[in-house]
């Protein structure tokens, strides 16, 4: 049983002329086997929720904290918060070229599992799960993310996901860039994953329709940097119907 | 200029380039001075065109004949048994005139070069392995002739080890339809000083595989120069370097494209840590009027892992006649990717661990096109090695 708990979580970008507020006071807690969606306009702050979770360093937390089962989160150094069980399956997942998706899952397994996978047991594992994401096996021999496309690099964050086995696992518009048929797959995985174990998801989205496979037990509507209702899957029924003008409406 | 097709210009994401486009000099490449004596060439003030990245003040020894002080020398070779070696007279081979006052020197300082021999039609099974290994900053002239005869098939792997004030010119002739992969490794310990001319004279249709892998020494000048003596021959230019703090490392190429229907590909790829260190890369390529149906390209990738390094990197393209199949090059020098950096440790993965993949990824093309498991091995870890070194970097156990 594991709890990810953030507490009025302020967080600055650097720009040009100073430095810019995204995140303003961000409440939220996500434990095992739950599954929240944060639901929220473009520019909203949600993918900065998510870096900030994981430790990107352009971000800077200016206040607030976040704890993993009480431990300091922000404490720990980006590779310390995957190791505590912290996953983040990326907006844009980044190109390293000349690093094979094989050795790069082997050596993340490696360390966050502390020891290497048994050799026959971990080739099996990941042929059954890129099966599973119907990715072509030819995948584990490419470079990561190098060429891959938009729905490509999704399931490969998905296939990260299934085989690290992370505590909490944060999924940023995982649903963008997918067709109907990849939405499935990707979402059946994240499925799998809630199934064979006791991961919980924070699911961040823009549209609703990702939580036609992926069932949330609660729904955060994030506008400005915070949340701002909160409510059970209905609230996803009434965004899809209503759209953000609502709270964007009252902000202004 | 809409020959320059460029074929892949892109720099890689997250890194910038900062060299020159590719420009047509006053001068032509070709018009540059070559000469057997020292005078010839002035002592070089640093402010020439062929210098003017070198820290001319660090190189003063090799500016001057001196003897080879034979008794701080040693010269290894080994062959199989089909190859001769034998010292011959300098202008035998006929490939190599000194191009710079430091050739001329060396030419001066020997008076006899060492003649490797590779038989005609002889396809070698293990590598001719040359060392020279000096101490206490020992002056070293060298001359190497290697002579592929034609339709052989040969590796050579020269090796500078230890500390020296070192001169050098090769030769590399490669015959008719012959196949020669030629390696100069540059392991210098950190105070060695190193100038060396490699020319080569490529046969019609035989293939020559030039790899300057520079690891160590204070100064390394390697200058390579490649000229074909008959149609469909292929040049293909690689090298691997890592500069250190206060090490310099210099490759200047230059393809010249005179016979018809040859081919030339160079890739270099370095690294640079720390304060310092610098590396320049120039590449020119010369498509003479007659050099129809020439196909060429060069690239050139520096990736700059700590503040204070600098690389320079010269594309030059000069191209005289439009019949030509490709012409193109790629230069870039990018910082560490923090992004790729971020992704990896995301994933568990230690800082560490993360720069050695991301490193390695860098090397992993051209260190598979060098193809000779001896040297690409070593290299990559001499590599580790050196990455064990970055400073805030412990060294742990390599889960990769
Ligand atoms: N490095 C940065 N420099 C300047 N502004 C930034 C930076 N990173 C984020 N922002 C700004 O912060 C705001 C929130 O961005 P963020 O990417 O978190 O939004 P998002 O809700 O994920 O949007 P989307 O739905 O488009 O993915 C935006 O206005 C964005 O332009
Ligand atoms: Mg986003």
């Amino acid at each position: 049983m594991a709890t990810l708990e953030i507490r009025g979580l302020t967080v600055t970008v650097d720009v040009e002329d100073g430095t810019k507020e995204i995140l303003r006071g961000v409440d939220l807690t996500v434990k095992s086997g739950e599954t929240h969606a944060i639901m929220g306009p473009n520019g909203s702050g949600k993918s900065t929720l998510a870096y900030s979770i994981a430790g990107h360093p352009k971000y800077t937390v200016t206040g607030g904290t976040v704890t993993l089962d009480g431990e300091d989160v922000l404490a720990m150094k980006v590779d310390e918060r995957a190791r505590a069980g912290l996953f983040l399956a990326m907006q844009y997942p980044v190109e390293v070229p000349g690093v094979t998706v094989s050795n790069f899952l082997r050596t993340a397994k490696t360390a966050i599992d502390g020891q290497a996978p048994k050799l026959r047991h971990w080739v099996k594992d990941m042929k059954g799960a890129m099966e599973a994401l119907r990715m072509d096996p030819t995948f584990a021999e490419r470079n990561v993310n190098e060429g891959f496309s938009g729905g490509e690099k999704k399931r490969h964050e998905i296939l990260q996901m299934e085989l690290l086995k992370p505590k909490i696992a944060i999924l940023d518009e995982t649903d963008s860039g997918l067709d109907v048929d990849a939405l499935r797959v990707v979402s059946e995985g994240v499925n799998r994953a809630k199934d064979s174990s006791e991961v919980g998801v924070l699911l961040i989205t823009h549209y609703t329709r990702i939580l036609r496979y992926i069932k949330p037990d609660f729904v955060h509507v994030f506008v400005d940097g915070k949340i701002v209702e909160e409510g059970g899957p209905e609230l996803a029924d009434r965004l899809e119907a209503e759209g953000y003008d609502r709270y964007l409406a009252t902000q202004a | 200029m809409s020959l320059l097709a460029q074929k892949n210009p892109e720099a890689p994401a997250g890194s910038h380039s900062d060299s020159a486009a590719a420009f047509v000099p006053d001068q032509s490449r070709a018009e540059r001075k070559t000469s057997y004596a020292v005078d010839d060439f002035a002592v070089p003030g640093g402010r020439e065109e062929a210098w003017r990245f070198t820290p001319v003040d660090r190189l003063s020894a090799l500016f001057h004949v001196a003897p080879t002080q034979t008794d701080k020398v040693t010269v290894d070779i080994q062959a199989p048994a089909e190859v001769t070696t034998s010292l011959v007279d300098p202008k035998a081979a006929g490939v190599l005139v000194p191009a710079d006052r430091v050739a001329a020197v060396a030419w001066a300082g020997e008076a006899k070069a060492t003649l490797v021999s590779i038989p005609a039609e002889a396809e070698l099974a293990e590598p001719v392995r040359i060392t020279i290994t000096a101490t206490d900053l020992a002056r070293v002239n060298g001359h190497l002739v290697i002579d592929a005869g034609h339709h052989s098939k040969a590796t050579v792997v020269l090796t500078h080890r230890g500390s020296a004030e070192c001169a050098a010119n090769v030769e590399i002739k490669v015959g008719d339809g012959a196949e020669l992969t030629f390696v100069t490794v540059q392991e210098w310990d950190d105070d060695a000083h190193h100038v060396t001319q490699n020319d080569a004279l490529i046969g019609r249709d035989a293939r020559l595989r030039h790899i300057a892998v520079t690891l160590g020494g204070k100064v390394v000048r390697v200058s390579t120069n490649a000229r074909y003596s008959g149609p469909g021959g292929s040049f293909e230019g690689l090298g691997v370097y890592f500069a250190d703090a206060g090490q310099h490392q210099e490759h200047r190429l230059f393809v010249d494209h005179e016979a018809p229907h040859c081919h030339s590909n160079v890739e270099y790829k370095g690294a640079l840590q720390g304060d310092t260190a610098h590396t320049v890369w120039v590449g020119d390529v010369l498509i003479r009027a007659s050099a129809e149906g020439t196909d060429t390209y060069e690239l050139n990738r520096n990736l700059v892992l700590t503040e204070g390094g600098r690389a320079d990197s010269i594309p030059n393209l000069e191209i005289e006649t439009g019949e030509i199949v490709g012409a193109g090059h790629a230069s870039a020098t990018g910082r560490f990717d923090d992004e790729q950096l971020f992704y990896l440790q995301a994933r568990g993965i230690p800082e560490d661990v993360a720069r050695r993949l991301v490193v390695r990824g860098f090397f992993a093309s051209i260190v598979a096109r060098i193809g000779v498991p001896e040297v690409s091995d070593h290299l990559m870890e001499v590599i580790d090695a050196e990455l064990g070194a970055v400073p805030g970097i412990g060294a742990i156990e390599d889960v990769a």
